[in-house]
């Protein structure tokens, strides 16, 4: 930019999305699979639509944590509890989903509730569990690292205390139906486009964007960053609490150890999919991205036969290297 | 480390000469000079900006200068980091402080250097006996087991002073040690200072405060805008010779004030007070008034401003605005005020540097409406932000370009911008003009002239004092967290100005 050229052309486009660029990356890997496909196993990957949805649904509960996630990220947080409060939350939602008249029944007295209870209880609870993460956060200042990490341990211990390690069984149909068929592809499509208006259109996503992009000046600007950051923590509890209730209906049982790690698969999903972890960057069309690329090297790499551990170790990797990819794009944005 | 220097012969241990230094846009420094004789203590003068920071820096290895050389004990100097200029016999001592505070005196003094057993093991032992023999010829009462965590700032930097002599330095340089320590401390201080001296030792002794300079300096330097001025032994000059010296330029006339009338009090701030930073503020601002802010480094002129628009909140003191008491407790609060308040660090605490012009030009007054059933009226926004960015000139390609590819005087319109859409009543602008170019900066000048000349009331910090002098209707002087005196347009000159805030 000149500076002796005068005063401003200003244009009214947006630049090239980012998301593009990890689109792009899909495609690649993609056509690598289909070509390896073809070479190992002599038959199509991307031709078995039964393969894809396959896929998609076993992404698809990660992926509304992932929605909430990359609201935290983009605020410059991180949120390792989500995966503890699934499983805390399946517990809960399950003990009040039981069908009508099941002797071993949780609370004998409270089986064959409509739908609605279980879901309305397990959400508020994640809602609670999220807020205390957010007011910590916020008002304690202590890093959003240990906060959730405090929530992670504590929500994991309420999830086995709560029956003592049993599991619950034996849900409703009306609740039951929450994880038939595509239903979680639905919910979470629903979540998904839910929150990329919030945050392109609303006060909510710019707040998140500012105060990720510069807490100080946030602050300066009018912004009460502390309000702000215990609603996006809220959010992330509760979407963790609404994929915890459709894990539940989907199994038809609830157990203490549900939804372990499935915090850093979220991260995973969003951080490849583009929100950088230093805050400010990233949108929820990236982090579908991200979610259906994992998806894919998953579902992949079981269609070439590899080893369940290799699969796990190679996570390892491409989460490390999506992580490089922000560090180093964000160095060349630098010198640009 | 030059053992023999003790013994040097030569007049100066250490001599800067004809060193020029450019940033882009700015000649920091215009072949300066200083020339520091073994055993004295040289003051190193000049208002903010003089360039004592870009020389020290240099000296220190953190810059390299484009021109002239810098000559230790005769010999030319080659620094490249601080680690460099340590072991060359300089020992540099920052203001603010480079302890690590979790580690003790002793580890703090010997770091990089710990004395180790026949194991390779650190042999804490010798490393006290070792510590506690420096501070003991020092005259130094510190316990070397003790946490730097523990100890008040004034200790803090006789931990620095022992580190530098135990570096067997020949040449010690102290930016504004007195900055944050109470009067006896001083005198501690000063008697240390006195002791380096006899030893032989060369000090460069930077500082704002002239009753220092006759208490301890042999000789000072006094440097302005960038250029040498001259030096003089302490015992030939006064007072007002040295203000002189460090103000004596000449004001360009590029400040488009005009005259507009001034109406009643908006805001008055009495008796602000936060205590350990300022105290007893008091002041008014009237609608279509420029007040200007004078002040030097550590005068706490941002602080007082940051507390009147909340984001610091002051606890004792009342703040009035149109005569009636405000309760001001965080930024949305001032503005719903009708404040604004332009912050000093454009990189801080301003801009978004991520996103793009659009998102940071509306930061302010999308908290404040233009929503509508949860949405944010975008298209109003925009059509909002483009003529603002048009009146203002802003040169970037687009609305959505990154705030971080564009120069410091567009990311600096782009703040004002923000502010000027909420339609503030009262503007404080801290420092708006710093580090962009002349041709914006004129700009900016005739556009917060215009705001004056339309009612509103302008608070403008600055520490450049041809801007002070040529855009205030009224300035206010501040002293290390007091007001020191008001001075009107018409009796207020730089001499004025300096005597009050360098008291």
């Amino acid at each position: 930019m000149s500076e002796t050229s005068m005063a401003a052309p200003v244009r009214r486009h947006r630049p090239m999305m980012a998301e593009l660029n990890i689109l792009l990356v899909l495609f690649g890997i993609c056509a690598v699979f289909e070509i390896l496909g073809w070479i190992v196993q002599g038959q199509s990957f991307l031709g078995n639509t039964q393969r894809l949805s396959i896929m998609i649904l076993q992404v698809s509960v990660i992926g509304i944590i992932a929605i909430g996630v990359t609201q935290v990220i983009i605020s410059g947080g991180i949120d390792l509890s989500s995966g503890s409060i699934v499983g805390a939350t399946a517990m809960i939602s399950m003990s009040l989903a039981q069908a009508a008249g099941y002797e071993r029944a949780v609370y004998p007295d409270l089986t064959g509730l409509p739908f609605i209870i279980p879901v309305a209880v397990g959400l508020i609870f994640g809602l609670l569990c999220g807020v205390v993460n957010g007011a910590l956060i916020a008002y304690t200042k202590i890093p959003p690292f240990i906060a959730t990490l405090g929530m992670m341990v504590t929500a994991r211990g309420f999830a086995k205390w709560y029956t003592k390690g049993q599991p619950i069984s034996f849900p409703s149909d009306g609740f039951a139906a929450i994880g038939k068929g595509m239903m979680p592809v639905f919910i979470f499509l629903v979540v998904a486009l839910i929150f990329h208006v919030a945050l392109r259109y609303t006060r909510y996503g710019k707040f998140t964007y500012a105060i990720g992009a510069n807490p100080q000046a946030a602050r300066v600007s009018g912004i009460n960053v502390e309000r702000q950051l215990v609603r996006i923590y809220a959010i992330a509890g509760l979407l963790s609490a609404l994929a915890g209730i459709v894990v539940a209906a989907r199994g038809l049982t609830a157990q203490a150890g549900m939804g372990t790690m499935y915090e850093l698969d979220a991260i995973a999903m969003a951080v490849i999919g583009g929100v950088s972890l230093t805050g400010g960057r990233g949108s929820i069309f990236g982090t579908m991205i991200g979610m259906v690329i994992f998806g894919v090297i998953i579902s992949g790499f079981t269609f070439l036969r590899l080893d369940a551990y290799y699969q796990e170790m190679i996570k390892g990797v491409i989460i490390v290297a999506a992580v490089v990819a922000d560090v180093y794009r964000q160095k060349k944005r630098k010198k640009a | 480390m030059l053992d023999q220097t003790r013994a040097y012969q030569g007049e100066y241990i250490l001599e800067v000469d004809s060193i020029t230094k450019e940033f882009p846009g700015v000649k920091a420094l215009d072949g300066v000079q200083l020339k520091i004789r073994p055993g004295t203590v040289h003051a190193l003068m000049g208002e903010n900006g003089a360039g004592k920071s870009t020389l020290m820096k240099i000296i220190a290895g953190v810059y390299t200068p484009d021109g002239g050389e810098v000559r230790f004990a005769g010999v030319p100097l080659n620094i490249k980091t601080p680690l460099d200029a340590l072991n060359s016999g300089i020992a540099m001592i920052h203001q603010e402080l480079n302890l690590m505070n979790w580690m003790t005196v002793a580890e703090n003094i010997w770091i990089r250097r710990e004395p180790l057993n026949r194991l390779g093991f650190v042999d804490h032992a010798r490393m006290r006996q070792m510590t506690a023999d420096l501070l003991g010829r020092l005259n130094i009462k510190l316990n070397p087991g003790q946490q730097v965590s523990e100890l008040t700032v004034a200790q803090k930097q006789m931990v620095e002073i022992a580190k530098a002599v135990s570096y067997n330095s020949d040449v010690l340089i102290m930016d504004e040690p007195t900055s944050a320590i109470t009067e006896s401390e001083v005198e501690h201080l000063f008697a240390i200072i006195r002791d380096l001296k006899a030893r032989g030792i060369g000090i460069v002794y930077i500082t704002h405060k002239m009753n220092e300079l006759f208490e301890i300096a042999d000789e000072f330097t006094v440097f302005r805008d960038g250029k040498y001025v001259g030096t003089h032994p302490s015992s030939s000059v006064t007072r007002d010779d040295i203000i002189r010296m460090m103000v004596g330029r000449e004001i360009t006339n590029m400040f488009p004030k005009v005259d507009c009338p001034i109406g009643d009090t908006v805001l008055e701030v009495r008796n602000l007070t936060l205590p350990g930073v300022f105290e007893d503020i008091s002041f008014n601002v009237r609608a279509g008034e420029i007040l200007g802010i004078a002040g030097l480094v550590g005068s706490k002129r941002s602080n007082v401003a940051e507390a009147i628009f909340g984001v610091h909140p002051a606890p004792i003191g009342d703040i009035l605005i149109d005569n009636r008491n405000v309760n001001i407790t965080c930024p949305s609060d001032a503005m719903a005020h009708g404040m604004a308040f332009l912050t000093e660090d454009r990189k801080e605490t301003g801009c978004f540097l991520i996103l793009n012009c659009l998102e940071n030009i509306q930061s302010a007054l999308i908290t404040r409406g233009h929503v509508k059933n949860g949405f944010i009226e975008q298209k109003a926004l925009v059509a909002k932000a483009e003529e603002m960015a048009q009146m203002l000139r802003v040169k970037t390609p687009s609305l959505y370009e990154t705030v971080e590819n564009l120069s410091g005087g567009n990311q600096q319109k782009l703040l004002i911008a923000r502010w000027l859409l909420t339609q503030p009543r009262i503007l404080i602008l801290d420092e708006p003009t710093r580090g962009i170019d002349v041709g914006a900066k004129s700009e900016i000048h005739r556009l917060i002239t215009n705001l004056a000349a339309q009612g509103v009331a302008v608070i403008m910090i600055s520490s450049e004092m041809p801007e002070v002098l040529g855009m205030s209707d009224r300035i206010m002087v501040m002293h290390e967290g007091h007001v020191s005196g008001f001075l009107d347009r018409a009796e207020a000159d730089q001499v004025k100005i300096m005597s009050l805030a360098a008291k």
